[in-house]
């Protein structure tokens, strides 16, 4: 019933790119021009126009998915032709180039590209990899459900804390206000956030000797510790839900900028003919 | 010697009113007799602000008085009006205590006097004979019969006695500021409406409503009530009572004028029985009981509904005047058999009770309604008229010609016919599943097709309309499920013993290790079979409707072998195994299908014994309500990359507004059930709903349209949490507006975006509808969720084949 998109129809894309790439490497090793291989043979122009076509179709993706009702057929296959087409553009653009690089537009181009591919194959891998981590570090919870959890314990420190002293009250209510989640850019990706209140709180608590109150230290103790395990759930999640898309900040402005290149490159090469 | 009126009026009600406002207008010389000092008392003491329904819609008001829905006080101007501007002779405080027929009818008042009329209209409703606290004390102050406004209490104890309608809705309101508990005399609350029923059980489990179950009053006195609990006596203390036993028919004042009651033989020969308080007294087309010149109408005559009371007390007194006028609703009915070659309507009517055994026994009151509200079709020689697995939940009856039901979908030369008087399409009105076989037209013929709705109220207060679709339907079932090709006559010894049953959800059908001695085919709702495998319960598999259970133990003479319960509501037909060995014995062919299946099901009971994961994905799947869908929506996690892009599509192709929620919900061995709607067999949404607003296309998407009130009926019966009221979104534009010139609010789900906010701040008192999911069933290609998943994650899955063996351990 649930297919992934890489075996999407018996992997019908992922024979249409080796039928492609393969018909791509014959014909340039049985193809012999005047002087080295070039863009400008007809091999050359007939890959290049493959490779361009494939590419804006592929930059299009950003908008057929976000083309809900007008589109037919499903979105999964576009994905599945997306991620496999994308691949054949590494064989075809490179004999494309005739493996001539230097330093000039074309070229540019071709690195552009070539980060686009690799962020795409970054984001395939994490695809693959991080759903199952995800449910499985949930443990059947919601995000929601975390929070409310948190929001639950985070009560009763209060409550808890209030028959303590004043530096240690402090402490407590630093853990309920100020502990954030994806405080920043780098701790959301790191998935830890070593100047946690919380943490800072149950270490202080952990080291401080209380001779009165010593019941109420250890139920205290024992919530925050608690709430730290699902704070670390939570920010696991984040993490990897920030990976699902990260990768999507480097691939989408690449591609942009792979497409502007490439109408500089069409045109500059016609126009210099 | 008092004046001899040509009509006395008995109760001014919406029937007796509009009666006396004829009278009045046509120059009869009349009298109306109120027992209050104001009429229409029901009304009157309806809940204060009560908005009262003008159902039903189609019907024409046909009165001197108007009528529209509205609340409660508006509506008794308009009559009191009307009442005065037709210059109606109205006796107020005068309670009739005794009707006499010689010549004339005497009526004789509570104060002795009495007065003469030709003819006697007895509109005096249900509710001047509320029922009374069964108990000691019922007429002490602190108790009453009636809540006009909950507003005017507060910080005091209720005690509230009644489990309908009317006790809950008093129960709820008076809870915001009082402490209110509720008598209920059952262990639940089953007679109430499913809105209600909701609101109730939240409120108990808020704690804002105490229940006290299986318990009665036995005794009240001046600040407490005594009742009698499950736990034994318990006197609590209260500041007010109020009881909502519902009303009866006055039987003995109406019996002491001479009227009969339909079941009067009936006690006549066992004095023992009491009599149904649901038993109304029989009238004739022209509302005359048996008594000639005595006429009963409104809710007395079995017509609670306030628009066809006062219709009738307008035809009443034509019919008195000598004008024997058609019912409202003729040219109605005139239309609907313009197919028939414009035959007279009463003919119609006449060969329909004569020829449909299903319709015989309605009073024509119901049988014209029941008429009404069905469609009637000419269907020519090999019309189709409807398909194999097509969704629709309609019955279909015979007047006229021959069907064919195509049985066997291989084989179109099998064909079973069906002519005049038969029935067809109760299947899929049992089941709530698509249809399972074609039906087509042998010769030109005419059938009516009458919605579900209908029926299922014509089953609910019919008990003739019930007993022949369960007879008839019974043996269909059989013979398409058990015993195809045998002949009625070979299974008569079968039917004959078989039973109907009915489980709700978790009941056990039978225990393992229980003596096999009788067989359950399933007619509605599904079943969950499972084994015991050290101490642990062990799912072996889901049995749908249209299947048998409970063979195996029959065929081998062993205990059961395996434990069966209703996966949700179901229904079953119990067949005793003598009876059922017996058409064994006969038919060969049927033993040997019957095998097949018990060493199949044995092959694959070892199979799933040694899978226990899919028996326990099973288990999760029924324990959230998915064995009642039809279409549900399932999230595999090891795919989904939590991108919403699901969640987007459907708000994009619902105007804005996401009917479905992906992260909630449970999850189980990867499978995830988002809250998004199932599409029940039997929604539980359909079941109340006003304007009727809620159907079933043909596909089986279940989908409001927009004659939705906004009543919030079908959020709260659904038990899924799938419904949701919403205002209309704002205007959107394409992708291309907003990315480049911020024209609109982003793609998605606008309830995130800032401009739905604000506009619903704005908005407050705006209407709302409610909306649900209707699986795209307006656009190309399919739900748009599934179609918008990047990763292949999101599927939408019958449950039938999701939980199929085959599909869970491959």
């Amino acid at each position: 019933m649930h297919e992934s998109l890489l075996i999407y129809k018996k992997f019908k894309y992922l024979k249409l790119t080796l039928t492609t790439v393969i018909l791509s490497v014959v014909l340039y090793l049985y193809h012999s021009p005047i002087g080295s291989p070039n863009g400008g043979t007809w091999l050359g122009y007939t890959l290049g126009t493959t490779a361009a076509l494939i590419m804006f179709w592929l930059a299009w993706f950003g908008a057929r998915k976000r083309s809900y009702k007008k589109s037919k057929g499903n979105l999964e296959e576009w994905a599945s032709a997306h991620v496999y087409l994308g691949l054949a553009l590494v064989v075809i653009s490179t004999l494309h180039s005739g493996f001539q690089f230097g330093l000039n537009i074309h070229t540019i181009l071709y690195f552009l590209m070539m980060i686009v591919i690799i962020s795409g194959i970054i984001g395939v891998y994490f695809y693959l990899k991080f759903p199952r981590l995800i449910t499985k570090n949930r443990n059947g919870l919601t995000t929601e459900m975390m929070l409310n959890q948190i929001t639950e314990i985070d009560e009763d420190i209060r409550e808890l804390s209030m028959s303590l002293d004043d530096f240690t009250v402090d402490l407590m209510t630093k853990a309920i206000e100020e502990t954030v989640i994806g405080k920043s850019f780098i701790i959301k990706l790191r998935g830890v956030d070593p100047d946690c209140p919380t943490t800072l709180a149950r270490k202080h608590l952990r080291e401080t000797f209380f001779s009165e109150n010593k019941k109420t230290a250890e139920q205290l103790l024992s919530k925050l510790t608690r709430k730290e395990k699902i704070l670390h759930q939570l920010r696991k999640d984040l993490k990897m839900r920030s990976l699902l898309q990260i990768w999507l900040y480097i691939h989408v402005p690449f591609t942009f900028a792979a497409l502007a290149a490439l109408v500089i490159h069409i045109f500059s090469v016609f126009y210099y003919w | 010697m008092a004046e001899t009126y040509k009509v006395a009026i008995i109760g001014s009600g919406p029937a007796g009113s509009s009666a006396a406002a004829r009278a009045a207008k046509l120059g009869m010389s009349h009298i109306l007799i109120e027992r209050q000092d104001h009429i229409s008392d029901t009304i009157f003491k309806y809940q204060k602000g009560k908005f009262v329904m003008s159902t039903p819609d189609f019907l024409p008001l046909r009165s001197d008085l108007n009528f529209q829905a509205g609340k409660r006080e508006e509506i008794l101007d308009v009559w009191n009006n009307g009442l005065e501007n037709c210059e109606v002779n109205v006796k107020f405080n005068a309670e009739v205590t005794n009707i006499k027929k010689e010549k004339n009818f005497t009526i004789t008042y509570a104060d002795g006097e009495t007065c003469e009329a030709e003819n006697v209209i007895l509109s005096i409703g249900l509710q001047g004979n509320i029922n009374k606290l069964p108990c000691e004390g019922a007429e002490l102050p602190l108790v009453q019969y009636q809540l006009d406004d909950p507003e005017e209490y507060e910080a005091e104890t209720i005690i509230i006695i009644g489990a309908g309608d009317a006790a809950i809705e008093n129960a709820v309101a008076l809870s915001k500021q009082n402490t209110v508990i509720i008598v209920n005399r059952r262990a639940e609350f089953a007679r109430a409406k499913q809105g209600n029923l909701s609101l109730i059980t939240e409120a108990i489990e808020k704690g804002n409503v105490e229940a006290y179950y299986e318990s009665s009053p036995i005794k009240v006195e001046k600040d407490s009530i005594t009742l009698k609990t499950a736990d034994g006596e318990a006197k609590v203390p209260c500041d007010r009572i109020i009881a909502r036993l519902g009303a009866s028919a006055p039987r003995r004042f109406v019996e002491s004028c001479g009227v009969d009651f339909p079941d009067k033989e009936e006690l006549k020969k066992d004095p023992k029985k009491r009599p149904d308080p649901r038993v109304l007294p029989e009238v004739s087309a022209q509302y005359e009981s048996n008594v000639p010149g005595l006429f009963i109408i409104g809710a007395l005559g079995g017509y609670p509904l306030i628009k066809q009371a006062m219709n009738q007390g307008y035809e009443v007194v034509e019919y008195i005047g000598g004008n024997k006028i058609p019912p409202a609703d003729e040219p109605l009915l005139v239309e609907k058999f313009s197919a028939l070659n414009n035959q007279n309507v009463d003919d119609v009517l006449e060969t329909i009770r004569k020829n449909l055994p299903i319709f015989a026994k309605l009073n024509t009151l119901l049988l014209r309604e029941a008429i009404l509200e069905s469609n009637v079709h000419a269907f020519k020689k090999g019309d189709t008229i409807f398909k194999r697995n097509d969704y629709s939940n309609t019955f279909y009856t015979i007047y006229d010609g021959e069907v064919g039901i195509l049985v066997d979908p291989n084989d179109p030369s099998q064909v079973v016919i069906l002519d005049q008087g038969n029935f067809f399409g109760e299947m899929g009105l049992i089941s709530g599943r698509r249809r399972a076989a074609t039906v087509k037209a042998i010769t030109n013929c005419i059938v009516f097709e009458t919605p579900r709705r209908t029926m299922l109220k014509l089953i609910q207060s019919v008990e003739s309309v019930k007993d022949n679709l369960d007879k008839v339907s019974m043996l269909r079932q059989i013979q398409t499920h058990l015993a195809p090709g045998v002949d009625a006559s070979d299974l008569q010894e079968l039917i004959e013993t078989a039973e109907i049953e009915n489980f709700s959800a978790g009941d056990v059908i039978f225990n393992q290790g229980d003596e096999g001695d009788h067989m359950h085919l399933i007619r509605s709702g599904s079943c969950t079979v499972s084994v015991k495998v050290g101490g642990k319960d062990v799912v072996l598999s889901y049995v749908p409707s249209g299947n048998y259970i409970g063979e195996m133990a029959l065929l081998s003479d062993q205990p059961r072998s395996a434990t069966v319960k209703a996966a949700h509501n179901t229904q079953t037909i119990r067949l005793t195994g003598k009876a059922f060995k017996d058409v064994l014995k006969k038919n060969s062919g049927i033993k040997n299908s019957v095998e097949k299946k018990f060493k199949e099901r044995i092959s694959q009971n070892e199979k799933m014994e040694g899978q226990p994961e899919a028996g326990n994905i099973i288990q999760f799947l029924i324990e959230q309500g998915v064995g009642e869908g039809t279409d549900v929506l399932l999230i595999d996690e090891t795919l989904c990359i939590h991108c919403d892009n699901c969640e987007k599509a459907c708000a994009e192709t619902h105007g804005g507004l996401s009917r479905l929620n992906r992260e909630a919900g449970p999850s189980y061995a990867s499978i995830h059930v988002p809250t998004s709607c199932r599409h029940c067999e039997h929604p539980h949404c359909m079941a109340d709903c006003p304007p009727d607003a809620i159907h079933r296309a043909p596909d089986g998407e279940v989908f409001i349209d927009d004659s939705c009130i906004g009543c919030g009926n079908c959020e709260r019966n659904c038990p899924y949490g799938v419904i949701q009221l919403a205002a209309p979104p704002p205007e959107r534009f394409n992708l291309f507006s907003w990315l480049l010139f911020n024209k609109g609010p982003p793609p998605g789900d606008l309830r995130k975006s800032a401009d739905y906010k604000n506009k619903k701040k704005k908005d407050e008192n705006q209407i709302k509808q409610a909306v649900k999911c209707d699986m795209c069933k307006d656009i190309e290609g399919g739900a748009s969720c599934v179609r918008a998943c990047p990763t292949g994650a999101a599927a939408r899955v019958s449950p039938e084949e999701f939980m199929s063996m085959t599909s869970l351990t491959s």
